[in-house]
């Protein structure tokens, strides 16, 4: 499969990568007028990318819904992910790790 | 246009109406103290499934459970075995089974004289069973119409709401458009998307039932503080519980949601139904809504899905009993990496390999032949993982919003 990145609803600010890729230019497929979107660092299979450049606090959109919003500022091509976007309805999982999704909040001991 | 939907086969004709597409002996136990001698008789025996409740105390919920088993379609007869002195009674469990028309067994351990002779007594009682129900149960054609397939999803990733649940939710329209049966739950994966689901309502009663079975949930998670999205699925792309709860959503389809079922309630009529996992409130707290995959297929299997669906991004090998679990992954990496456990591949669709209606049609194809006998991936590895807990619902028919 040829790394590509797909948009679900032609109102996303965001789409998902098919395969992992970047940094670099690769195509933009699903809704929208396709195109291609350049990534600014590594983004892996089934993560996000920024479509356009999102300010602090705006909605991040898939599925043409709010899946949250913009910790700080996210230019297009950067990887959308905990480190800069947070639920509008789970606290907890915001500050989790980034790579591994471990739960940073638990205390073992 | 012919279609794989199309398909017949021959299943088991229930004296309590309902058709199976497995005929199976199911031995239950009480109590934990029960488990070691209830696996000791079905080890190495054909067709005989285990299920329990670990408690000594009893709950509602979990018997209400227990006995949505008893009576599933593809059970033919069962075996329920106690320590003797749990609450929870073989007797009246064994008395469910044959008032629904099937021949049912109980003994308690104590009674036997230990582990040896009840385990002995035991593996007597399942081949007399067994053979009973090969000889009496009348065979019966059976279509889609006669279907009800559940469906959830685990070790979620970006892949899973991108194809993986959209081809579930394709197979699911057509299903009810045949007049079967299609369930989903997992309403704390539907966190952020009340208006969604509210819009899809059939009508007014079961858009009231949906936004209530919402807010619950919400404040469910609300109030325990923890929410249903995990480490993988963080690691696999999702960033936060919407995200995951509009690709899970996906998995229902199109078609007009008919309404809310509890667990252990089967759909009281053809078409989509959401079903409500989430405890009600009690003075006694029972933990987590699904606290794992396992106990989520026990609640859609107890609602009398033959079959169930089960769409997973990261990977899983789990099974199920009574009801064969099909696994299906978006991610075409996964599907090679656990080959031998995944039954689907919907990753092509992503590939442009083939299209989601073409995905589906296979999919139905390969549930007819499940349904004709044909075993799915864990049930050819043994995995037949259960999970009965303590949980409060209202009992069924008793707590809708409408009422």
């Amino acid at each position: 499969m040829k790394p590509s990145a797909f948009r679900i609803d032609a109102d996303d600010n965001v789409a998902t990568l098919l395969e992992a890729a970047g940094p670099g230019a690769i195509p933009l497929g699903g809704a929208g007028d396709g195109g291609t979107v350049t990534l600014l660092e590594r983004i892996g299979l089934g993560h996000k990318v920024a479509l356009e450049d999102i300010a602090a606090g705006a909605i991040i959109r898939k599925f043409g819904v709010a899946i949250g919003a913009a910790i700080s500022p996210i230019p297009r091509g950067a990887w959308v992910h905990l480190h800069n976007c947070r639920s509008g309805y789970d606290a907890r999982s915001g500050g989790f790790d980034v790579h591994t999704g471990v739960a940073t909040d638990m205390v073992y001991e | 246009m012919s279609s794989a939907l199309d398909a017949s086969w021959s299943g088991y004709l229930r004296r309590d109406g309902g058709k199976g597409i497995r005929n199976l002996v199911l031995l239950i136990y009480t109590v934990q103290c029960a488990q070691h001698v209830a696996h000791a008789i079905a080890e190495g025996e054909k067709d005989v499934q285990v299920i329990g409740f670990p408690g000594c105390y009893d709950n509602p919920y979990a018997i209400r459970l227990l006995l949505a088993f008893a009576r599933h379609p593809n059970v033919g007869a069962v075996l329920a075995v106690g320590l003797g002195c749990e609450y929870v009674q073989p007797g009246r469990i064994a008395e469910v089974a044959r008032d629904s028309g099937r021949p049912a067994e109980s003994f308690f351990i104590q009674e036997e004289g230990g582990t040896r002779p009840s385990i002995a007594r035991g593996k007597k009682i399942v081949a007399q069973l067994r053979t009973e129900i090969a000889a009496e149960v009348p065979r019966v054609a059976m279509g889609f119409a006669d279907l009800t397939l559940g469906c959830e999803c685990g070790g979620s990733d970006g892949t899973s709401g991108l194809v993986g649940n959209p081809l579930v939710g394709r197979l699911f329209d057509a299903l009810v458009d045949r007049g079967g049966r299609a369930i989903f739950e997992e309403i704390v994966e539907m966190i952020g998307l009340k208006a969604v689901l509210s819009a899809r309502a059939a009508n007014a009663t079961a858009r009231v039932d949906l936004e209530a079975a919402y807010d619950k949930a919400e404040a469910y998670c609300r109030a325990v503080g923890q929410f249903s999205v995990s480490p993988g699925n963080f690691a696999g792309g999702l960033t936060t519980i919407e995200e995951k709860s509009m690709g899970a959503l996906a998995k229902s389809g199109t078609r007009p949601v008919q309404g809310v079922i509890k667990v252990a309630e089967a759909p009281p009529a053809p078409g989509l139904w959401l079903m409500d996992s989430v405890p009600d409130p009690h003075p006694v707290s029972f933990g987590y809504t699904n606290p794992n995959d396992t106990e989520g297929l026990m609640d859609l299997i107890s609602a009398g899905s033959q079959i169930v669906l089960f769409v997973t991004g990261r990977g899983s090998v789990i099974g199920s009993p009574v009801a064969p679990l099909l696994k299906i992954t978006g991610n075409s990496r996964t599907f090679a990496r656990m080959s031998e456990d995944m039954d689907f591949d919907a990753g092509r669709v992503l590939a442009g390999a083939l299209t989601l209606d073409a995905a589906a049609d296979e999919l139905a194809s390969l549930i007819a032949c499940v349904a004709a006998g044909a075993p799915s991936r864990p049930e050819t590895l043994g995995h037949r993982e259960y999970y009965v807990m303590y949980k409060h619902q209202t009992p069924p028919g008793k707590c809708r919003a409408a009422e």
